[in-house]
């Protein structure tokens, strides 16, 4: 059987362009904005830009929090999380100063930066991943392979084991981070050109 | 390492590219999308698209535009042309656009700034700069460059920045169509006054003027339309060639 994907569309940002990435993947996703079909579910897409806070506010009036951990830490199915998607299973964020879904042990903070002229913010273009960790997701992508960025804000782990790939940025912070059945990119796949659509390739065949 | 960004450029009107191209392989060289997903593979960093429809009507195409991209390419892209309010911006990034970008709007109405960073965040907020050496002074100019105002280029690109501008795309009109290279002073001067990336525009003539934007200016992605458009220079050639002046870009 066919796997279904749903992307919950909880009103933050350019969701369409994951699913446009799905569908020339011959993958349909589901995006919904409804809790019941991410219970149906056999894989999550957690995209989403914007604002932290108001990402965690938006999921509490939707009423997919619970659906959402019973899915991720009681059922065990797989989830990805891009971009503001993965910093939302973080323990807490200083975006807002809120707490998160806390799957990931760890907490986002504003990129900081010394060289401020060099390394303007938001960390904008394509920057390479270098692999610290195999993983699934990762299959047949070469190290130091380069992904679109796009963010302000940055995921510290607290446990390096769930880090799949650095990124540098005058600091490395985490790009890529695993543990068991979630997963999370702090880069666009979707808008990583063939690169991208071979990570998300690797998403939806584990 | 963060890459340096190659951005073609496409004019559109009425859903049409409009500069011509040279692209032979193109079954339709005003098709945007065909020339778009060229691009693409080409190895673009990412596209512009700027509409420059002269009527509201026709401009309600653009929208469908946009999807027919997005639905075709998997690299980011900006929109801009007559944004006007916060409408014209959502049904722009719904249909797709990753950024959109905003002008003489801007000059217009400085909170229209302020207003979009607030719905959209400043990530997709790309607020355009023409600019024009005036009496020895770089200043602000609209209307393509037929309107002078008084704004001091340096100090309007330090305002939309904290207005929630996230990045600034500087158009040198004293060099835009010369092939002469990149305005490298004001780009300099705009890069290190803003803690925001900066892409340049206009002059771009051969590929060591690519190499010098980067060098000299510290730009973080320079624009270009023609010479992309008619081959004078080949992406991958120009991707090669900055790699072997040690400039990181992604090939």
């Amino acid at each position: 059987m066919k796997t279904r994907v749903c992307i919950p569309d909880f009103g933050m940002g350019n969701l369409h362009s994951v699913e446009r990435s799905l569908c020339r993947m011959n993958v349909n996703p589901v995006v919904s904005a409804d809790p019941r079909e991410i219970e149906k579910a056999d894989k999550i897409i957690l995209p989403g830009v914007g604002h932290f806070k108001k990402a965690m506010e938006n999921l509490v009036t939707l009423q997919m929090i619970d659906v959402l951990n019973e899915f991720v830490l009681v059922n065990k199915k797989p989830i990805l999380g891009i971009c503001l998607g993965m910093q939302l299973m973080a323990d807490r964020s200083d975006e807002g100063d809120v707490a998160g879904f806390g799957w990931m042990d760890g907490s986002v903070k504003k990129i900081k930066v010394n060289d401020g002229l060099k390394y303007k913010i938001p960390h904008t273009g394509w920057n390479q991943a270098m692999i610290c960790k195999d993983s699934p997701l990762l299959k047949n992508i070469p190290d130091r392979s380069e992904f679109y960025f796009l963010h302000a804000y940055h995921f510290i782990a607290n446990d390096r084991a769930d880090v799949l790939t650095e990124t540098i940025y005058e600091t490395r912070f985490p790009s890529a981070v695993a543990r068991e059945n979630i997963f999370g990119v702090q880069f666009h796949p979707e808008k990583s050109h063939a690169t991208g659509a071979a990570l998300l390739q690797n998403f939806i065949s584990y | 390492m963060l890459t340096k960004r190659i951005i073609p450029c496409l004019d559109i009107k009425d859903g049409r590219t409009v500069k011509g191209t040279n692209f032979i392989e193109l079954r339709d060289a005003g098709d945007p999308v065909e020339l778009a997903m060229r691009y693409c593979e080409e190895g673009a960093d990412e596209l512009v698209f700027l509409d420059i429809t002269a009527t509201t009507e026709k401009r309600k195409t653009l929208a469908n535009l946009v999807r027919e991209i997005a639905t075709h390419i998997n690299i980011p892209f900006t929109v801009g042309g007559g944004i006007n309010t916060v409408e014209d911006v959502s049904i722009l990034l719904e249909n797709g656009a990753d950024k959109i970008s905003i002008n003489t709007s801007a000059v217009k109405k400085p909170g229209l700034i302020n207003e979009l960073a607030k719905n959209f965040g400043s990530q997709c907020i790309v607020v355009a700069i023409d600019t024009k050496k005036i009496d020895s002074n770089w200043k602000v100019v609209t209307h393509g460059g037929r309107n002078a105002t008084s704004l001091l280029t340096v100090d309007w690109a330090k305002e939309i920045t904290q207005r929630g501008a996230g990045e600034i795309l500087l158009t040198s009109m004293e060099n835009d169509g010369t092939k002469a290279g990149f305005a490298i002073d004001i780009t300099k001067d705009v890069s290190k006054s803003v803690a925001v990336p900066v892409i340049a525009s206009g002059g771009a003539g051969n590929m060591k003027h690519f190499a010098e934007i980067f060098q000299q200016a510290n730009a973080d992605a320079a624009l270009a339309a023609s010479i992309f458009h008619f081959k004078e220079i080949a992406i991958p050639d120009l991707k090669r060639y900055l790699s072997s002046q040690q400039i990181p870009v992604r090939v």
